[in-house]
């Protein structure tokens, strides 16, 4: 497909043909070769991802890099099938369906709060979760598994799903959408005597359509692509999910074992529903990729 | 040319910050202040909640377990306190511990001097590229170079395991060109050893001078071995899957550099690379240390492609710190070890944080002063 573009011809400017535009567009073939061959570099291994999968484990080893298999066979997918896969895929489904719609309920009063409500604390309060964003994850690993032992809940779903459910990022992410809703809104349903949970789920909440949007998908993907916490939260393998789950498949083979198709097959499994999502809602991880940042 | 001397777009992290003060309100309203501050605290509770059990009381706690020696059986509480002795251990003592985080230190190096430059120059490279305003297929490009970052660490590791295996595709490639490719993550060879090799220099039998010191119980020989050849392999992956998202904040920050400069300079008759050392870069500035301090506090983390790809080998060459933390806990027992690398971890991720604070300050104020003086300059 990439091909395709570099036989068209470059649309220059249409100024008189003076040395500048010249360099102008012998320049836009150099561009354009460049894009090409990122984008073959960027694309290729997933085509050889999605090629290996049909592959027999011979047929992986002996052509590499050819993505079409030379005998097409779903061996792969059947195994994965009859292994724990299905169990895996179902245990991603329920952590990232409670995490996700528990982290846009919280994350949304908490950035709301913090954007609209006065109470005695509030900047401390901000500052905090500043502090707390500034902690590096793997940094709260061991502590996390202290945690999740002397409460009860290693090994169980609640463990695995209730120190996701809120995060500082996602907060401030609320925090600076509300912050640029315009007041009036909300201050003449407050004036009618509307309470401020009732304000804020049916007037602030519905006009915060966009930034919900956005991070739904991004706790949809952080938690589905989430392995440290999986690791440290669980060690029955009946609570395994997708991402701690398939990483056991590939463990002490050190990359020079076999079995490619097959591992090939659980990565595109496990890729798909993140690149359903990503090519629907595509702008609002790009919004979500910047909205990321300044919290810096 | 003057129109360039300004200071460009001055906008960092910390101006996004604003708070918009709340309107004075009059006294009758005093009634709904209150209401406020019950919901304010409800509306807080649960995230507040959260944050503080699984993200302070564990800090604390893990720093408790840091100076204790808790053997991972029954209540941390009722460990015996050891003082520093476990930070000994690890910084001061010759020993097993001491060389291994020696060890981890160098990887993780030798790892951020590598992915950061590159995945910055790639990431910007690649945001330029597409920033052109008559561009094809740009949508196509750019979701193309995303996509990989919004994908599973682990889904990618895998993929990588198989790209970079002994009979892979990146073999079948160098072959093309009679290179016989390593077996990648069997390979625990320093690459800074390979190259003195290279210039004919016996890699068996290092200098003496070499050997002879040592840091953090590692030789100045051993601390020369540049990444293995193993760790190029996941510097390879880091630099592919990161580039995409920064690329984004480059591409975002290119779009509020003014066309109109940039025609103007195009009219003075300046090459494609005067104006874009004299333009876009002034402009890209703020968000090139944006990504540069992301990228060093991103790349002292990694952890999942390690324990994916390589679980800390061949011969510990892929170990980082914070790999290195959870195998001493989890796989080696040694809980208060384990949370004292986590601790000494977090101590340089703080350093680099503040070093960018500082570097930020300093640059916004130079900035000014460069504006100041190029508006003295006009008058």
């Amino acid at each position: 497909m990439s091909t395709a573009l570099s036989g068209r011809p470059i649309a220059g400017p249409v100024e008189p043909p003076t040395g500048t535009a010249k360099k102008v567009r012998r320049w836009g073939w150099v561009i354009y070769l460049v894009l090409i061959f990122f984008a073959l570099i960027y694309l290729y291994p997933f085509l050889i991802q999605i090629g290996t999968s049909f592959k027999t484990d011979a047929d992986a080893t002996a052509n590499p890099l050819n993505p079409i298999p030379q005998v097409w066979t779903v061996e792969a997918y059947r195994s994965l099938r009859s292994a724990d896969f299905p169990l895996w895929f179902m245990n991603s489904v329920i952590v990232t369906l409670f995490v996700t719609v528990g982290r846009v309920f919280f994350d949304s009063l908490a950035g709301y709060a913090l954007a609209r409500l006065h109470f005695a604390g509030r900047t401390a309060m901000a500052a905090l979760f500043i502090g707390i964003m500034a902690v590096p994850a793997v940094v709260l690993l061991i502590p996390k598994y202290l945690v999740l032992v002397q409460l009860g809940i290693y090994n169980t779903y609640l463990g695995m799903i209730i120190p996701l459910v809120a995060d500082a990022a996602g907060v401030f992410i609320m925090r600076q959408f509300f912050i640029n809703i315009p007041l009036e809104v909300e201050e003449s349903a407050r004036l009618d005597g509307a309470s401020a949970f009732r304000t804020f789920w049916s007037v602030v909440l519905p006009m915060a359509r966009p930034a919900v949007i956005t991070l739904t998908i991004l706790s949809f993907q952080g938690s589905w692509n989430e392995l440290a916490h999986f690791i440290v939260s669980r060690s029955d393998p009946n609570l395994n999910t997708l991402t701690s789950g398939v990483a056991t498949l590939v463990s002490g083979s050190l990359g020079s074992g076999n079995q490619f198709p097959l591992k090939m097959a659980a990565a595109l499994l496990m890729t798909i529903p993140v690149a359903i999502v990503f090519f629907i809602f595509q702008r609002y991880f790009v919004r979500g990729a910047s909205g990321g940042a300044v919290k810096g | 040319m003057s129109v360039i001397g300004s200071g460009g777009v001055e906008q960092t992290v910390a101006d996004t910050e604003h708070e918009t003060q709340p309107p004075a309100k009059p006294a009758k309203n005093r009634g709904a202040k209150n209401r406020d501050g019950l919901a304010g605290w409800l509306f807080m509770a649960p995230a507040f909640i959260i944050v503080v059990v699984f993200v302070l009381v564990p800090v604390v706690s893990a720093l408790w377990v840091s100076v204790s020696d808790w053997s991972g059986k029954g209540s941390p509480v009722s460990a015996n306190f050891v003082g520093l002795d476990n930070y000994q251990a690890l910084l001061t003592k010759p020993g097993l511990a001491q060389r291994d985080l020696g060890t981890a230190l160098r990887n993780n190096i030798y790892y951020v001097i590598l992915v950061v430059p590159l995945q910055t120059v790639l990431a910007l490279v690649l945001a330029i590229v597409l920033n052109r305003r008559r561009l094809k297929g740009k949508g196509f490009f750019r979701s193309a170079f995303y996509f990989p970052s919004v994908t599973s660490s682990v889904a990618i590791s895998i993929v990588f395991l198989f790209l970079f295996n002994a009979s892979g595709v990146v073999n079948a490639i160098l072959a093309w060109f009679g290179i016989n490719g390593p077996n990648w993550f069997a390979d625990p060879r320093g690459v800074g050893h390979i190259i003195l090799g290279a210039f004919g220099m016996d890699t068996d039998n290092p200098p003496s001078w070499l050997t002879d010191h040592d840091f953090l119980g590692l030789t100045w020989w051993q601390w020369w071995s540049g990444p293995s050849v193993a760790m190029c392999a996941i510097i390879a992956l880091a630099i592919w899957t990161t580039a995409g998202t920064f690329m984004l904040l480059f591409l975002a920050a290119l779009q509020d550099i003014p066309e109109d400069v940039e025609e103007a300079a195009q009219m003075d008759g300046t090459t494609a690379w005067q104006r874009f050392k004299a333009v876009t870069l002034p402009g890209l500035k703020p968000t090139l240390f944006l990504v540069i301090t992301l990228g060093l506090i991103g790349t002292w983390q990694v952890f999942d492609q390690i324990y994916v790809m390589s679980k800390g080998g061949p011969a510990k060459t892929t170990v980082t710190p914070a790999y290195l933390s959870y195998q001493t806990s989890f796989l080696g027992g040694k809980w208060g070890q384990g949370a004292a690398i986590a601790f000494i971890l977090f101590a340089i991720i703080v350093v680099f944080s503040m070093i960018q604070r500082y570097v930020m300050r300093d640059r916004k104020t130079l900035a000014k002063r460069r504006r100041i003086a190029t508006w003295e300059s006009k008058k």
